[in-house]
């Protein structure tokens, strides 16, 4: 048996048999990232000693008898921009390269008292401002089905760790469609929940009124059991709601269910074979007898605009705290800067500190807050999200789900975007409308294109999690 | 298309020190990313509600008490991230 393979729920049922221990799944997973991990870079800290005792824990409460939960010894990888107690905190970038975090965040306490095993730290477009991982002041992470393609972004090693078997699940964060894509051109299963379904404490802000922390998985059953651990009201952060989840459900008929296909997401640009697939995944949902409906979601086309001026706003106010005086890097005590006065310490440490996209992402940001612009793009930004929340409202009215594809085109070359923002920010023309609506989506694998997947994602209400997984799980089981 | 001092103005508002290449190489590239902006001006607007949030956002309110026992080491480890300090302060340079 390879211990790598196995889904959280097959490793939970061995541990609870006794077909392995913790420690033995531990060690497994440990050497598959020291074997694998130099030529993807998912990991940009491996918390090897931690990990090692909290499996012997495991194995000590299975050894007494005790009752274990669904997660206890499961190995998981966190991207780097969710704060681990006492672990190192880059969010990719060297303005954070020796932040030690000083607390847990409320999903890595959720996953410790279930016994997780945290096995590090993955690597992440900085700050999560990115399509493809290769934004990292640490070096791009490599897709592990084409070492020379992209894994997508921003969650790019928490993707290739789990596509690549170095851990049996992980955690990302979604702010424009940063699990989704991600999940989708490395073929494995992303969820982005509704917003203010799991608590934010404890995560990097990007953007806070669109980001959430969403699993990473092999199968969608694991997909629901690392939500069902992570979600739920937090008194930490105040936008996170109580809501009902339903682990199963048992009146479900996928013939009862109608899903609406926005011809707005068929367009000039969307690789061939990735409509193809697609569309062979909406008619396998048709032979199951579910009513397939065209729908139109007519602000779709300005999704981008709208995303690219909220999202700079939101982060040129967020990342205001770096700022060489509190922690991270500064160049407060360099040599030259001896003389000098508190805005050259800014100035200095921030320019020298951030990396290329991030600073573009301020710049436009403080541009489009800025006194005389604000109507013009800030405040027009937020009307247009109106318009494409009000599209989604409508279409939810006759339908139950939303089916498009995640990504326009399979996994891309390194290099091949890097030179046009604007081409990188259009990966997200798909996923980032869902963060505008804040609406919950995930992205399943669907088929290849040669050897590189291509993700379907499924659209649902808010909260209903639940009914999302259930779809996605009657597709997977076809 | 960004006047080259427009763009040093907002580099300053951001605090972001760069140097001659980079503002040069951010005009180009800020001026390309406002252009694709100007597709927000096919549609009338004005009637349309702004929207901030996802979800209707309300005041969350809590009695002004304690919450958490704040860990005994948790102002040594916030203090330990600073990059300049004497004893339990944080050096800044001179504002003026």
């Amino acid at each position: 048996m390879n211990l790598t393979e196995l889904t959280i729920r097959q490793t939970h049922e061995g541990l609870k048999k006794k077909q392995f221990s913790a420690l033995e799944i531990c060690r497994a997973y440990l050497d598959k990232i020291a074997k694998e991990d130099k030529k993807i870079n998912a990991f940009l800290t491996v918390t090897r000693e931690s990990a090692l005792l909290q499996a012997k824990k495991i194995d000590e409460m299975i050894l007494s008898g005790q009752e274990i939960s669904l997660l206890a010894g499961i190995p998981l990888a966190i991207k780097d921009n969710i704060l681990v107690k006492n672990v190192r905190c880059t969010a990719g970038s060297k303005i954070l390269d020796n932040y030690i975090a000083p607390y847990d965040a409320t999903v890595i306490k959720k996953l410790q008292e279930r016994g997780a095993v945290i096995l590090g730290k993955t690597n992440l477009d900085e700050f999560a401002m990115g399509a493809s991982g290769e934004n990292s002041a640490f070096g791009p992470t490599r897709n592990p089905h084409d070492l020379s393609r992209v894994p997508g972004g921003s969650s790019a090693g928490s993707v290739a760790a789990v596509a690549a078997n170095m851990s049996c699940g992980a955690l990302g964060s979604d702010t424009g469609g940063s699990i989704r894509q991600p999940a989708s051109l490395s073929g494995v299963v992303g969820l982005k929940p509704t917003y203010g379904a799991v608590s934010r404490y404890g995560l990097i802000a990007l953007v806070c009124s669109f980001d959430q922390i969403g699993p990473i998985t092999k199968t969608i059953e694991d997909a629901k059991i690392l939500f069902e651990a992570i979600s739920g009201k937090d008194p930490l952060d105040s936008t996170s709601l109580e809501f009902k989840f339903q682990s199963s459900l048992p009146n479900f008929q996928i013939k009862e269910v109608c899903f609406g296909v926005p011809k707005e997401y068929f367009i000039e640009g969307i690789d061939p074979k990735v409509e193809e697939i697609i569309q062979k995944a909406i008619k396998k949902y048709e032979d199951l007898g579910a009513k397939i409906e065209e729908i139109s979601l007519p602000h779709t086309k300005y999704a981008i605009a709208t995303y690219y001026i909220i999202t700079p706003s939101e982060v040129s106010a967020n990342l205001a705290r770096y700022d060489g005086i509190k922690y991270g890097y500064s160049t407060i005590q360099s040599k030259k800067s001896k003389l000098k006065s508190l805005l050259n310490v800014y100035l200095e440490s921030r320019g020298e500190g951030f990396g290329e996209e991030v600073r573009r992402r301020i710049m436009l940001g403080t541009y489009a807050l800025s006194a005389g612009y604000y109507d013009a793009y800030y405040l027009k930004a937020q009307k247009f999200r109106t318009l494409i929340k009000e599209d989604f409202k409508k279409a939810f009215q006759k339908v139950d789900f939303i089916l498009t594809p995640t990504s326009p085109t399979p996994a891309f070359k390194l290099g091949e975007k890097t030179e046009d923002p604007l081409k990188m920010y259009l990966c997200d023309i798909f996923t980032s409308p869902v963060n505008l609506a804040g609406l919950p989506g995930i992205s399943i694998p669907a088929g290849k294109k040669g050897n590189l997947p291509v993700g379907l994602q499924i659209i649902g209400k808010p909260f209903e999690e639940d009914k999302i997984l259930q779809v996605a799980q009657t597709f997977e089981t076809i | 298309m960004l006047k080259k001092e427009e763009v040093e103005h907002i580099a300053k508002l951001a605090r972001l020190g760069l140097t001659e290449k980079e503002l040069e190489k951010m005009k180009r590239e800020l001026s390309k990313i406002l252009d694709y902006f100007e597709q927000l001006k096919e549609i009338d607007v004005s009637r349309v509600e702004p929207a901030t949030h996802s979800v209707k956002v309300e005041n969350v309110m809590r009695e002004d008490e304690e919450r958490l026992k704040k860990p005994k080491d948790q102002n040594k480890k916030l203090l330990d991230l600073v990059p300049e300090r004497k004893d339990n302060y944080l050096k800044v340079k001179s504002i003026l």
